[in-house]
């Protein structure tokens, strides 16, 4: 399946990564190139076979709900690149149209 | 420089425990190796003196007064993906240059309870991704073996620290070969333990299903020393498996006699250079002579796992790393016109182009459309290669086989085309689509450079690889080689 530019900028929407115009050609071509290593797969018949998400034998594991200690809030802000109070500060998510 | 900076743990811990050298007197010949190399390694991205000098006055206190442990006292690197608490853990990525964790993870936690010295935090490709260390965001780390050489990647700074004597041992994560790679072009030992043996809690995230945490050392007894440390069940890792691990050491010297051990066909076919074929080949030959059986096995579906890793891990880079938003921690970007575009150009700026690169990958294969063709078919391939090793595990107890396809190539040579590069990790990406454990160990050299054999076994199998490995490193002596830096 080959890839084009428009595909690029949606996956980049997607992803919410902005790229400059040298980007998306660059990735154009890149991406197009490694999709086409992925053909490959095609060789091998996989109707029936099931997935595997992880390597790991485990499944869901459950643990007490129980309380126990946290970080203290300052700690969980100090990274924060904006604050107000006890809260990350962001740009509005919903705005008036 | 003192011979201090080329004792293995083993070495350094019966010359501490004897009190015939300090850990002081260690930490300072490491950080004296750091003053006079790392300009030429850039194996450490953090380099933290006072800290180590302060943990190494501890540390000598504790082996005055009980003895201390195996680790206590002993330099370590840790990779910069791992949390450290007060310590900034870039990641090698412009993304966290100034994040500073508020904890530490289990495996860092772990080493300091017994003692560990820690020298600073090591060089690596952007998030974990690449295979050359020249993804780092900050500068490339160089090969000790020749300087105008990657160390491999992604924890090229770990394997360049133990290689040029920086540090004893350092710590690593490996996704796809990270570690062992990298310990295989640079001469050192690099364990990737069973998946789910060591807590990823505080490990940045790369691809949830194949990362894990793995030693790097001057010997396979040290990294099963490391392994003991850090191995075994943590509440907080949900994904860490049940209960203790055992101890790694304790049937590390059993002979091998009786063991029997496979050779894939398709781990020595094109693409493998002469050089290393012949040393894996006469590695192989030395454990036969140690009493082991060695046979030819097929594994078909080696060839499938390049294409079936590079859609498992980037989609699952593209769900770990969307957490960098510029909300909580890291670059944030705020000069835009809406929160959207706010995040837009905090990724842009944040992320280097193969972390752009591995994002866009991963959020197109997992799309709507494509995630059939893709990532679903990635998963069931995924299967058909759990299988195949489970298969040929029935008949043998470990695979022998080159860690890295190719010795250390030049800065500059494969940056050009990811595909050429992602192909370097041929040999190791299968053993982390199944979960198995896999040893890297100096088996000889091809054009000067060192060449590294790779052991694979079975599920928690790690003992096993680990005294096949013990066993070969004590008939032969590549791991004593020291590069001429």
């Amino acid at each position: 399946m080959p890839l084009d530019r428009a595909q690029v900028v949606h996956i980049a929407t997607l992803a919410r990564i902005g790229l400059t115009d040298a980007e998306i050609e660059m990735f154009t071509e890149q991406l197009a190139n490694i999709l086409e290593q992925f053909d490959i797969l095609n060789e091998l018949d996989t109707q029936g076979v099931e997935p595997t998400s992880n390597a790991g034998d485990l499944r869901t594991v459950m643990r007490d709900d129980a309380p126990r200690d946290s970080l203290d809030p300052e700690e969980v802000l100090s990274n924060a690149p904006r604050r107000e109070g006890d809260y990350f500060r962001v740009k509005a998510v919903l705005q008036e149209e | 420089m003192t011979d201090l900076n080329w004792l293995t743990i083993r070495e350094a811990h019966r010359l501490l425990s004897r009190r015939e050298i300090s850990s002081v007197e260690l930490t300072r010949a490491c950080l004296e190796r750091i003053e006079s190399v790392e300009d030429r390694v850039g194996a450490f991205l953090a380099i933290t003196p006072d800290l180590a000098m302060e943990q190494a006055e501890k540390a000598d206190r504790s082996l005055s007064s009980n003895g201390g442990g195996p680790l206590t006292g002993i330099p370590v690197q840790v990779k910069d993906v791992m949390c450290t608490r007060g310590i900034p853990t870039t990641c090698g990525s412009r993304m966290l240059e100034d994040y500073v964790p508020v904890y530490d993870s289990t495996a860092v936690a772990r080493l300091l309870d017994r003692g560990a010295v820690v020298l600073g935090k090591g060089n690596m490709d952007e998030f974990a991704m690449g295979s050359s260390c020249e993804n780092s965001a900050f500068h490339p780390a160089r090969n000790p073996w020749d300087l105008d050489r990657v160390p491999g990647g992604s924890s090229g700074g770990g394997s360049a620290s133990v290689a040029a004597a920086e540090a004893t041992y350092a710590l690593g994560s490996d996704t796809g070969g990270s570690v062992r790679q990298p310990a295989a072009m640079c001469g050192v030992v690099g364990m990737k333990p069973s998946y789910g043996l060591v807590s990823r809690y505080g490990l940045v995230a790369y691809a949830s299903s194949l990362d894990q945490i793995g030693p790097i050392g001057r010997s396979v007894e040290d990294c099963a020393l490391v392994l003991n440390a850090i191995a075994g069940h943590d509440p907080r890792d949900s994904t860490s498996l049940p209960g203790p691990a055992p101890d790694y050491l304790s049937g590390i010297e059993n002979e091998i006699a009786g063991l029997r051990l496979g050779v894939p066909s398709e781990y020595f076919a094109e693409g493998v250079e002469p050089g290393v074929r012949e040393a894996v080949e006469t590695a192989a030959k030395a454990l036969e002579g140690l009493g082991a059986s060695v046979q030819e096995v097929s594994l078909p579906t080696t060839r499938y796992a390049l294409a079936c890793y590079y859609i498992i891990a980037p989609a699952e880079c593209s769900a770990n790393l969307a957490r960098y938003d510029g909300v909580k921690y890291g670059a944030s970007y705020q000069d835009a016109g809406d929160i959207w575009e706010a995040m837009e150009r905090t990724r842009q700026y944040g992320f280097g182009p193969e972390v752009t690169r591995r994002v866009m990958l991963g959020t197109y294969a997992l799309s709507a459309g494509y995630y059939d063709a893709y990532y679903l078919k990635a998963q069931q391939v995924r299967t058909l290669i759990r299988q195949d090793f489970a298969r040929v595990f029935e008949t043998v107890d470990a695979l022998v086989t080159p860690t890295s396809p190719v010795v250390a190539f030049r800065l500059g040579e494969k940056t050009a085309d990811p595909v050429q590069m992602y192909q370097t990790d041929v040999c190791t990406l299968p053993v982390n689509i199944a979960g198995l454990p896999g040893l890297s160990v100096p088996c000889g050299f091809s054009q000067g450079l060192p060449v590294g054999m790779q052991l694979i076994g079975p599920h928690l199998a790690d003992a096993t690889l680990l005294r096949i490995g013990h066993a070969y490193q004590q008939a032969t002596s590549w791991h004593e080689a020291r590069p001429p830096l």
